[in-house]
């Protein structure tokens, strides 16, 4: 059901991990569905993204998109960072099912979460982007 | 090739080979519609009979209480709805579980719209059916009690006879879907108060695509195919004479070997779930400890999700199952993990490992071994598992 680059950064995944005194840390998705991704950020003095690791909760896709997310946004600038789209994620993961979509958007929220985070410990604004959906744990005590 | 260890006997099992060796003449060689009127299909209508005596004695039936189908969720559709249907002057009021199939579940659903009313019965935090709360659901109007033999993601049984007695005395139907028992406990249909029980040859090395439904001599009801006289009427369509004697072949074999082996697999189960509880922090064993069936064992490991859990035993050469909601296509966790009471998030975290009389306790100490890594490296990747243990740290 999973592509080759699927399974490679599922069973090989990079960047896993946390980094100390981050720039930034972005937390997504809710453990009620069965996903939470969190990305570390280390941004140097001149907003490039010297390093970025990854937590996640979640199923074969949404460990293969942290992953791949991770490798496209290492060296890239912030503002290049922000156009690491879900679809760029998945096109390079080869694809992935269409169940499995939704990995790929929280991969981009997770990344988005933690520039917003970043921006804000450095009051700045990043261009195009919006405050991240509420965190997971605000969605806890919440019942169907 | 590599290990394989087969652990998802509750989802199928493999043909034993003496039920393959005598389904093989009835493709080629007795070919015959058991239907038709010359000798040459005598061969298939008596093997198709010898088949049934073997079923029905398996149950404490008498042979023209055995109906064949198609399989177990076809006996579970017929049997709920078409006693729907035959009652529907008497009452429009149905009790079920909160754990059943989904051929249970959604064929009830699917008759709430067409206007009868449900009653989900709640389990409790080991599957086990509240009693009580179904003698307070049955009302004037009830006209069928459907509970599950034994649950096939938790593998509790149920108190079949309690139910079937509690039905009697109501005088309403009572159908079990008894597909994951049937072949692994012992059944006796009058003793159960049972009216109509499902029942499937794949779960018990016979054949995929061939099930049955024991109907109580006396219960009047309908075809849910309709066409040809087969099955005094009440089943059309050509018998399937290969998969019907595979099925009586692997009931025969199944009654013979019933008791030693459930014996060896409770004791393997027994072993592995001490192993993995003893060996797996921060474990629950889902199910019932004793009242389980003798093959299963099911899990939820906390901070880590199944689907990958499953992924990776894979890799190991390990087939197992799991109830996360990756692998139900849907956002939900599965219904019967809830129903006994867990949260989503540990919900997500199950394995289910049904096994078989060919595992051996090698199968099972390499079977844990590997599952404590693939556990421990998925929480070392698990945000979860991270802010639990910074949480722990902070308490200290």
């Amino acid at each position: 059901m999973y592509s080759e680059k699927v399974m490679d950064h599922f069973s090989n995944p990079r960047n896993v991990g946390e980094i100390e005194n981050a720039s930034g840390v972005g937390t997504v998705g809710n453990a009620k569905c069965g996903d939470i991704m969190r990305i570390y950020l280390d941004v140097d003095e001149n907003q490039v993204i010297r390093d970025c690791k990854f937590k996640t909760f979640g199923c074969g896709a949404a460990v293969a998109t942290s992953s791949m997310a991770t490798e496209m946004v290492i060296g890239k600038t912030i503002e290049e960072a922000m156009k690491v789209t879900n679809k760029a994620v998945m096109e390079a993961l080869d694809g992935l099912p269409p169940v499995k979509v939704h990995c790929s958007l929280l991969a981009e929220e997770a990344i988005h979460a933690a520039l917003w985070d970043y921006a804000e410990k450095n009051h700045i604004v990043i261009e195009g982007l919006k405050k991240p959906k509420a965190d997971i744990h605000e969605d806890e005590p919440e019942e169907e | 090739m590599g290990k394989f260890i087969y652990l998802d006997n509750a989802a199928t099992t493999a043909v034993h080979l003496d039920v393959y060796k005598s389904m093989e003449p009835y493709f080629t060689e007795f070919y015959g519609n058991p239907s038709s009127i010359y000798s040459f299909a005598a061969k298939s209508k008596k093997a198709i009979e010898d088949a049934r005596h073997e079923i029905a004695s398996f149950l404490g039936a008498k042979d023209n209480e055995i109906y064949f189908t198609g399989g177990g969720s076809e006996s579970d559709n017929w049997a709920i709805k078409s006693a729907a249907f035959a009652l529907k002057e008497k009452g429009k009021h149905i009790i079920t579980s909160k754990i059943e199939h989904h051929a249970v579940l959604h064929t009830c659903q699917y008759l709430e719209k067409e206007g009868f009313e449900v009653s989900y019965i709640d389990v409790d935090e080991n599957g086990i059916l509240k009693l009580e709360e179904l003698k307070q659901a049955i009302r004037e109007d009830t006209i069928l009690i459907t509970i599950m033999f034994a649950n096939n993601e938790i593998g509790t049984i149920e108190p079949i006879r309690e139910i079937g007695k509690i039905a009697e005395e109501h005088k309403i139907l009572f159908h079990t879907d008894a597909v994951q028992a049937y072949g692994h406990l012992p059944i006796n249909v009058d003793d159960l108060h049972i009216d109509m029980l499902s029942a499937s040859a794949h779960k018990l090395n016979g054949p995929k695509g061939i099930g049955c439904m024991y109907l109580r001599n006396g219960v009047k009801l309908g075809p849910l195919l309709h066409g040809g006289a087969q099955e005094r009427n009440r089943r059309a369509g050509t018998h399937n004479v290969p998969g019907i004697v595979g099925f009586g072949e692997a009931t025969k074999i199944a009654a013979k070997t019933m008791e030693k082996r459930t014996e060896y697999e409770r004791e393997l189960r027994d072993y592995l779930i001490d192993r993995v509880m003893k060996e797996i922090p921060y474990t629950r064993l889902n199910g019932h400890r004793t009242k389980r069936l003798s093959n299963n064992a099911n899990f939820s490991f906390r901070f880590i999700e199944g689907e990958s859990l499953l992924i990776m035993l894979d890799q190991k050469g390990i087939c197992a199952s799991s109830g996360s909601a990756c692998t139900s296509g849907s956002l939900d966790p599965s219904h019967v993990l809830l129903a006994i009471g867990l949260p989503h998030e540990i919900a997500h975290g199950s394995l289910r490992l049904t096994l078989a009389e060919n595992i051996t306790k090698q199968d099972i100490d390499y079977v844990v071994e590997e599952t404590k890594k693939i556990v421990e490296r998925l929480r070392s990747m698990s945000p979860l598992y991270e802010d639990f243990i910074k949480e722990q740290k902070e308490e200290v």
